[in-house]
Formats: structure tokens, C-alpha cells, sequence
């Protein structure tokens, strides 16, 4: 799984303390500033419609509350496929995303309509579990029929400085995903530095992860755009060293049109066209999607619409 | 050397805050001689969207308070306002050119306004409310519920006239965005502060000041928003418009009141036109 160029990174964990630690430091001031200004950009008229359309495909429509039940699930699945009923021109998300016991039951409801069934999986949202625990939640949720699963790095370990630890964590799970895509769960908020988070990137995509995600939502701060900033650019230098591209998702309190909008100005700006695609970035949100609705019926109907006029979940 | 004046910036009200116009955007208010008196904020369909967004998040809050809080938060906006009460009788009278007098008793009718409608919180219930007699074991009630965000396009007369309007709807629990008149718009944010003040929670008033018929018509169509007062729109056109336009979420519509003589006593109906009957059938016990 692991990529071939980082053998010799990987053999020990000196070697690889010595590559993460040998990453360039992040500017903090130069990179909120750069996120800021980046998110000033104005989106209007027929751009702001092609961005809302491609945010709501790029939209991991979530639920992961501990009073989940199927109906809910149900309801959401259904909403995912088709999120304003009104409007048959209203693209599909990409995903739902739901904890492993309510896969079978998103994947019932979603049948093969194309919108995939995300699991959070290794003992979400702490990590804090016995490895095979992990690794059996990981292969029950893909046998239930779940083709990404949303694992979370063990924070304590990596903030140890265990970080071979970290990697041989992923890598098993990347193996117990068999055909499943895997996305990595840093969990910024608890991360500390800019510069951890750039290290967590890089040990993530080496150990063969298909997707990096900021957070698991559960954690005050969730996604923000200088963390999601420092995830573009680990992505876009990893394709330019390895070839191989490995998508983004932030997760978390992003809740407005005009957020998701400054997130794909951020991805198009640092990492280029190819990733403004929902194969490559996602967005884990559950309010975020009736916004993106609302703003839609407006730029369709041109009057404001409110939250009265969708579904509340 | 002399001092130089600390001059006010007019900016809205929404949400609690004092923001610039989202447009950025601001026009020349004069006074009655027509002499430059300050810069107004002027409102674009932006900032009456956020003064939507705004309002809807005070309803729950507002509405769930209990009647005898709501009308202590309004009496308490009559007491901050006879506290500050020189400042509004300058403003009046540099904006309309009006006598001390005139001004004074302009502002007393504006705080007896207020303290009148708030007298009114906890009795109207049992004023349009019911008990119905019913062919079957139930107690049978009907309450009056605000109906939520109601707009409004406050009349001329800067202080007086826009209490009127403004007072009733909160004191039943609805939440406002209002238009302040176009032609004195500065008495209505600094009205805004006053309310700041009071303890009324950020978003049950939102005020806006600019153009009506810029405005206006982004609020009757607004899906989210429940009712509109169309009080001060002048313009018979305009009006027709925004009559039509609020059909399509069947919101509560109350006419341009041309001519209405706002220090006699208002009566009730600018408090019943945004409450909307709720009936509960409740069985007897045995």
C-alpha cells in the first residue's frame, strides 16, 4: 500500500520522525492572511450558481449523534438523493455519512443511485481502542456495504512523537478497507500546531490514505481555511513528488453558502481544477446543505427563500 | 485651539449590532432647511436578508418569554428613552425643523406609547382570546400566537411614528425588521441604541434605513418572512406591488394608513393584525 519512494522514510521511526520533522515549518501569520485573503474573492451570478451546484455534490451529508435511529437515516439517504424535491435539477451529494451499525440501512435506501455510503469507523470519535477493535469496526462497516470509511488517527499517539505508530495504524486500516476508500481523521482542533498538521498530512498520504479530513466535528475548532489551506498544499506537493493525487475534506462548522464558496476559491486557487471535483473534495456537513438549497431557490426564483421550506435534520 | 466635534456615525441596526451597510453605500440626510444634517447608512436587499436572518433567530427567544417579561423589556425601553430624552428632542427638531415644544410633546407621546402598549402584553390574550362553549366534554381555548417576523415600512414623523408601529408587534411577541422613513432616518438608529439598551435581545428589532422602494420588495417576497406593515410606503404603485408580491407565502398584509393622526390613541389593531388565533381542544376529566 505504502507508496514506494517512502521505504526508506518509513524503515524506523527516526527516519521518519526525521522526514515530518524535516517538512518546512508553516508560516502561521503569512497563512491565516493568505486564507483570509483568498476568502474576500466575489462569486456572482453564473459562477456563484456553478459553485453552489458543485458544493451540494461535494456535500458528505452527515448525521453521527448518538440518538440516531434507521428512520433518520432513512430520511437523510433519501435527501442526499435528491435534496430539493422541487427541482429535479438539483444534483445529488456525494455521500452519507453515518456511523458502522447504520450502513446497512443508508445502503438499502441509497440502492444504486450512485450516492456512496460513508462509515466513520476505529472507534470514532476518540480513537481511543484496542487496534483489532478497530480494525473489526472498520471491515464490519465495509462488509455492511460501506465504500469509504472515516477512520481517526490516534492523536495522543502522534502527539507523542509515535509517528510510526500512527502510520502502521493506517496502513492496516487502509488493508482492512479491501476496495473501500479510505479517508484519515486528524482532528486539527486537537493537533496544536499548523506544523503538526502539515506532518499529519504527509504521514497520512505516504501510509496510503485516499482522502485527509480535518475533523470529526466533535471538536471545537472544526475545519477552518488556513488548516485546510496547509491539507491543499501537502495534497498538491505529494502529486507533484509522487504522481498520485489524494483528495481533501473539511468537516465541520462549515454551515454557509458563502464558507463553502471561500473553500473551493482556496482549492482551485492552491491546488488547481483538478481537485474542484467530488472525487477529490468533499465537504462533512449536515446544516451546510439546506443553505446551499436556500441560495439555490433564490438564484432559481429570485425571491430569498427560509428555512421553513426544507427539511429540518 | 478648538475642539473639534466627535460626530456620529449613523450606521443599522441589526442583530443587536450597529453595522455598516453591506453595500457599503450611504446617502445625505438634511435637515428641514435642507443644510447637510449627516450621512445616512443606506440599506441594500443584502442587509434586509442578514435583518431577516437576524429577526428569525430572536423569535423563538422572544415569543417564548412570558407576556409580563415582554412588557417590563418595553416598559424599560420608555424609561431609557425619558432618560435620554434631550437628545431626542434636539434630533427632532434639527430634522424637522419643529418647535421645542412641538418636539417635547412628541417625545412624551412617544414614551406613553410605549408604556401603553406595554400595559397591553398580559391582557390582550384575554381580550381576542376565548373560551368556546363546545357540544362535547372539552375545554376548548383559543390564544392569540404572534405570527413572527413581521416588516415594516415605518411613516414619517422619525420617533413618534416609528414607535407606533414598531411597539405593538413586539409587545406580542413578534420580531421586526423595520424601513425607517427615508426622509428622517437618523432618529430611528438612534432610537436602534436606545433598544440596545433595554435589554431587548439583539434581533427582535432590526433597523434599516434607505430607500422603500429599493428595499421593500425583497422583503414581501421573502419566504421566511411572516407579515408586512406597509404603513409609511407612500407611493399607491408601490404598494399594489408589495401587496402582490407578498402572496406568495399568504403573508399578513396591512394597508398604507395615508392621513392617520398618530398622538390620538391607537386602539388595537395594529397588535390583533400579526396574531394568529391558536386553538387547543382539551378533554375533561372524569
Amino acid at each position: 500500500m505504502t507508496h514506494q519512494m517512502f521505504d526508506d522514510v518509513v524503515r524506523s521511526d527516526s527516519s521518519l520522525r526525521r522526514f515530518l520533522h524535516g517538512l518546512p515549518g508553516v508560516d502561521q501569520v503569512g497563512c491565516e492572511a493568505r486564507a483570509a485573503g483568498l476568502g474576500t474573492r466575489s462569486i456572482k451570478t453564473t459562477a456563484k450558481a456553478f459553485a453552489i451546484d458543485l458544493a451540494i455534490r461535494m456535500v458528505d451529508l452527515t448525521t453521527l449523534e448518538g440518538q440516531d435511529t434507521h428512520g433518520k437515516v432513512r430520511a437523510l439517504a433519501s435527501k442526499a438523493m435528491r435534496p430539493d424535491p422541487a427541482d429535479p435539477t438539483c444534483p445529488a451529494t456525494a455521500a452519507v455519512c453515518v456511523y458502522p451499525d447504520m450502513v446497512a440501512t443508508a445502503r438499502q435506501t441509497l440502492g444504486d443511485s450512485g450516492v456512496h455510503v460513508a462509515a466513520v469507523a476505529t472507534a470514532f470519535p476518540s480513537g481511543r481502542a484496542a487496534m483489532d477493535i478497530k480494525l473489526a469496526d472498520t471491515r464490519d462497516a465495509v462488509e455492511a456495504g460501506a465504500d469509504e470509511i472515516d477512520m481517526v488517527i490516534d492523536r495522543g499517539a502522534f502527539l507523542s512523537g509515535r509517528y510510526l505508530e500512527v502510520f502502521e495504524e493506517i496502513a492496516q486500516v487502509r488493508e482492512a478497507c479491501g476496495d473501500a476508500h479510505l479517508k484519515v481523521i486528524f482532528e486539527t482542533g486537537e493537533l496544536q500546531t499548523y506544523d503538526n498538521v502539515r506532518r499529519a498530512s504527509w504521514l497520512a498520504m505516504m501510509a496510503g490514505g485516499h482522502f485527509i479530513k480535518t475533523s470529526t466535528g466533535k471538536v471545537q475548532p472544526a475545519a477552518t481555511l488556513p488548516v485546510t489551506l496547509i491539507m491543499l498544499e501537502a495534497v498538491r506537493d505529494f502529486r507533484e513528488q509522487t504522481g498520485q493525487m489524494v483528495g481533501v475534506k473539511p468537516a465541520g462548522g462549515i454551515k454557509t453558502t458563502k464558507d463553502a464558496i471561500k473553500y473551493l476559491v482556496m482549492v482551485n486557487e492552491i491546488c488547481g481544477e483538478d481537485w474542484l471535483d467530488p472525487d477529490w473534495f468533499r465537504f462533512g456537513a449536515s446544516t451546510l446543505l439546506n443553505d446551499l438549497l436556500m441560495q439555490r431557490t433564490k438564484m432559481t426564483t429570485g425571491r430569498y427563500s427560509g428555512p421553513d421550506y426544507f427539511t429540518l435534520d | 485651539m478648538s475642539r473639534i466635534d466627535v460626530r456620529k456615525t449613523y450606521k443599522l441596526y441589526i442583530g443587536g449590532q450597529f453595522p455598516r451597510s453591506e453595500s457599503g453605500r450611504s446617502y445625505v440626510v438634511n435637515d428641514a432647511k435642507g443644510r447637510l444634517l449627516a450621512n445616512a447608512a443606506q440599506a441594500s436587499r443584502k442587509d434586509a436578508r442578514d435583518a431577516v436572518v437576524a429577526a428569525r433567530a430572536a423569535f423563538g427567544g422572544w415569543s417564548g418569554r412570558t407576556a409580563y417579561n415582554r412588557a417590563q423589556v418595553v416598559y424599560r425601553i420608555a424609561e431609557v428613552l425619558e432618560g435620554r430624552r434631550d437628545q431626542f428632542e434636539a434630533e427632532l427638531r434639527a430634522s424637522e425643523g419643529i418647535t421645542p415644544a412641538k418636539a417635547r410633546s412628541y417625545v412624551d407621546a412617544a414614551i406613553d406609547r410605549l408604556v401603553w402598549y406595554a400595559g397591553w402584553a398580559d391582557k390582550i390574550t384575554q381580550v381576542v382570546g376565548n373560551a368556546n362553549p363546545v357540544a362535547g366534554p372539552y375545554f376548548n381555548l383559543s390564544t392569540p400566537e404572534p405570527s413572527g417576523v413581521i416588516a415594516v415600512v415605518a411613516p414619517r414623523g422619525p420617533l413618534l411614528g416609528l414607535v407606533s408601529v414598531v411597539a405593538p408587534l413586539i409587545i406580542t411577541g413578534n420580531t421586526v425588521v423595520v424601513i425607517a422613513s427615508e426622509q428622517h432616518p437618523l432618529t430611528a438608529i438612534t432610537l436602534g441604541e436606545v433598544m440596545a439598551t433595554s435589554d431587548l435581545p439583539g434581533g427582535v428589532v432590526n433597523v434599516l434605513t434607505g430607500s422603500v422602494a429599493e428595499i421593500a420588495p425583497w422583503l414581501a417576497s421573502h419566504m421566511d418572512v411572516n407579515g408586512i406593515d406597509l404603513t409609511g410606503v407612500e407611493d399607491a404603485q408601490l404598494a399594489a406591488d408589495l401587496e402582490a408580491a407578498s402572496a406568495d407565502n399568504l403573508k399578513r398584509v396591512r394597508r398604507p394608513a395615508p392621513g392617520t393622526d398618530w398622538l390620538a390613541e391607537p386602539g388595537l389593531d395594529r397588535m390583533t393584525r400579526f396574531l394568529e388565533t391558536k386553538t387547543v381542544w382539551h378533554p375533561i376529566g372524569v
